[in-house]
């Protein structure tokens, strides 16, 4: 537990996950997940892929149900439940709509959805900076992967929810998209959310995360802040950062091993 | 619940495939009814048609789109929603589409041809199969999480439906032709929708002399309202049952 330094843990969690276990099949894919999660993080989930990342994500949201463990959101075990989701804003890998639909329809139906929990005004402030009003009449199948991307991270924004949870938000937008996107989710940390981001672009989280949670055969190998990974380490570069711990902790086990030997 | 399913009918309907469905069950229709003066012989090579086509387009459309949706289902999954409504909107909004097709294709021209009570049982009848395929079709789409699986499964229950079940209670009739297999038949016409379509629609016709003693009981059974409802109720039994168990599958599934 040497590694878990550094996250407030004062601050109330907004998410926590106790010791929970998944398995498809024979391949067990989390083990014993315990995290808590406070408000006003940036959480960057990494890891190698295959390593759960997905799956964890997936658990939150409740779209995985765990074979064993709990999970809290806002103090509130999920199980069974599908209201809490209303404080959650999600934003899929890959976004692929009805095709028929046009895109004003998808927010219209979204809205239908959420708005008896979404009292307060509208986040538009991706469907501003990326312009999507203007293609407002077009259909969802005959968007480019971008721009689809474009219309699932406004979605994900529109109802101000207190959680965030970004799965490779940045892989396929564009330079400039990518910097407004970039820019929305520093100013929704500065409104004291919690926001999850899986992604391997580490450059990325460097701008972004406040901390890492690092997964690898479904354990949580470290959950530290970065700063505080930055100074144990060293080095500047959260990428850096990374890969010198996950050097160590990789000579380290086998160095457990060849004595259990 | 509606709120999604509106959105899920207006994409499907805006569906090549459903439009092109339409178009051939009307062009078949108007020429079987167009063609043929006596009506009669036209509902039947019309009901010929739509114990085929019905349920196969019925049930290989549904379980293409089910997992073409599959992402929409996981973003869906990620609102304020339970899976239930999730998935009896998904299952609303392709069996509306779908039985909208039918009704267009085969339920205006029978009406306009043949506006009787025989038109009619066949109209339920097709509508009733279609909203059974598209259950079965959602129950094989929550099986297995593989699209290649999924439609080979679809097809199976297709081809058993169509084609081996009736095999197969021939081989039943051939091998125990000694005995007296009235009642038996019966009983096995209900545990195939396809079949209990057809006869609900053949037992509306004057012709169960050509079926021999059977066809004198099941014309018994059948042209009673009594056996229509049970009929009808059986085939509610068959649109009801696969969504159901599909519900709670899907309601435990991991997406």
């Amino acid at each position: 537990m040497h590694y878990f330094k550094n996250i407030p843990q004062a601050l109330p969690p907004m998410i926590r996950a106790e010791n929970i276990n998944k398995s498809f099949g024979k391949l067990q894919v989390l083990r014993n997940v315990s995290v808590n999660l406070p408000q006003g993080r940036v959480v960057a989930v990494i890891g190698p892929n295959g390593s759960g990342k997905t799956t964890f994500i997936k658990t939150l949201l409740g779209m995985v149900v765990p074979d064993s463990g709990t999970i809290y959101v806002e103090g509130r075990s999920i199980a069974n439940r599908h209201d809490y989701r209303a404080q959650i804003g999600y934003m899929p890998q890959i976004g692929r709509y009805p095709t028929h639909l046009k895109i004003k329809q998808l927010f219209d139906m979204m809205t239908d959805l959420r708005k008896e929990n979404a009292p307060k005004s509208l986040d538009e402030d991706l469907v501003v900076a990326f312009h999507l009003r203007d293609m407002f009449e077009k259909p969802l199948g005959t968007l480019s992967g971008g721009t689809k991307q474009k219309v699932s991270a406004a979605l994900a924004f529109l109802f101000n929810p207190p959680i965030l949870i970004l799965d490779e938000p940045t892989a396929g937008l564009d330079p400039l998209s990518s910097e407004l996107l970039k820019e929305k989710i520093q100013r929704e940390h500065d409104n004291g959310k919690l926001i999850l981001i899986t992604s391997h672009v580490m450059s990325d989280l460097d701008e972004l995360a406040t901390d890492v949670l690092y997964l690898q055969d479904g354990s949580v190998q470290f959950y530290s802040s970065v700063d505080n990974l930055k100074l144990e380490t060293g080095e500047q570069k959260l990428g850096r950062a990374i890969a010198q711990i996950m050097s160590k902790t990789a000579v380290s086990s086998k160095r457990a091993e060849a004595i259990k030997i | 619940m509606n709120k999604v399913t509106k959105y899920v009918l207006y994409d499907i309907i805006r569906n090549r495939f459903v439009m092109g469905y339409t178009l051939l069950l009307a062009a078949v229709s108007f020429s079987f009814f167009g063609f043929d003066p006596d009506p009669n012989k036209g509902l039947l090579s019309l009901l010929n048609i739509i114990l085929m086509v019905v349920p196969l387009v019925s049930i290989i459309f549904s379980t293409i789109h089910f997992y073409n949706s599959y992402e929409f289902i996981e973003l869906l999954s990620a609102q304020p929603l339970s899976r239930k409504s999730i998935f009896l909107s998904e299952y609303i909004g392709v069996a509306a589409s779908l039985s909208l097709a039918f009704l267009v294709g085969v339920g205006i021209p029978t009406m306009l041809f043949e506006g009787t009570e025989r038109g009619i049982v066949l109209i339920i009848s097709g509508l009733l199969l279609t909203l059974s395929f598209v259950s079965l079709a959602f129950l094989a789409a929550v099986i297995t999480r593989d699209k290649a699986k999924g439609m080979g499964l679809a097809l199976v229950i297709w081809f058993y439906f169509a084609l081996v079940y009736d095999g197969l209670v021939l081989g039943i009739l051939f091998s125990f032709s000694d005995y007296p297999l009235e009642k038996v038949m019966l009983f096995l016409t209900a545990l195939n929708p396809t079949d209990l379509a057809r006869i609900m629609v053949l037992m509306k016709m004057d012709i169960s002399a050509l079926m021999g003693f059977t066809g004198a009981v099941f014309q018994d059974f059948f042209s009673t309202n009594y056996g229509l409802i049970i009929a009808l109720s059986v085939l509610m039994v068959w649109v009801v049952w696969p969504v159901a168990l599909a519900t709670r599958i899907f309601n435990k599934k991991d997406l």
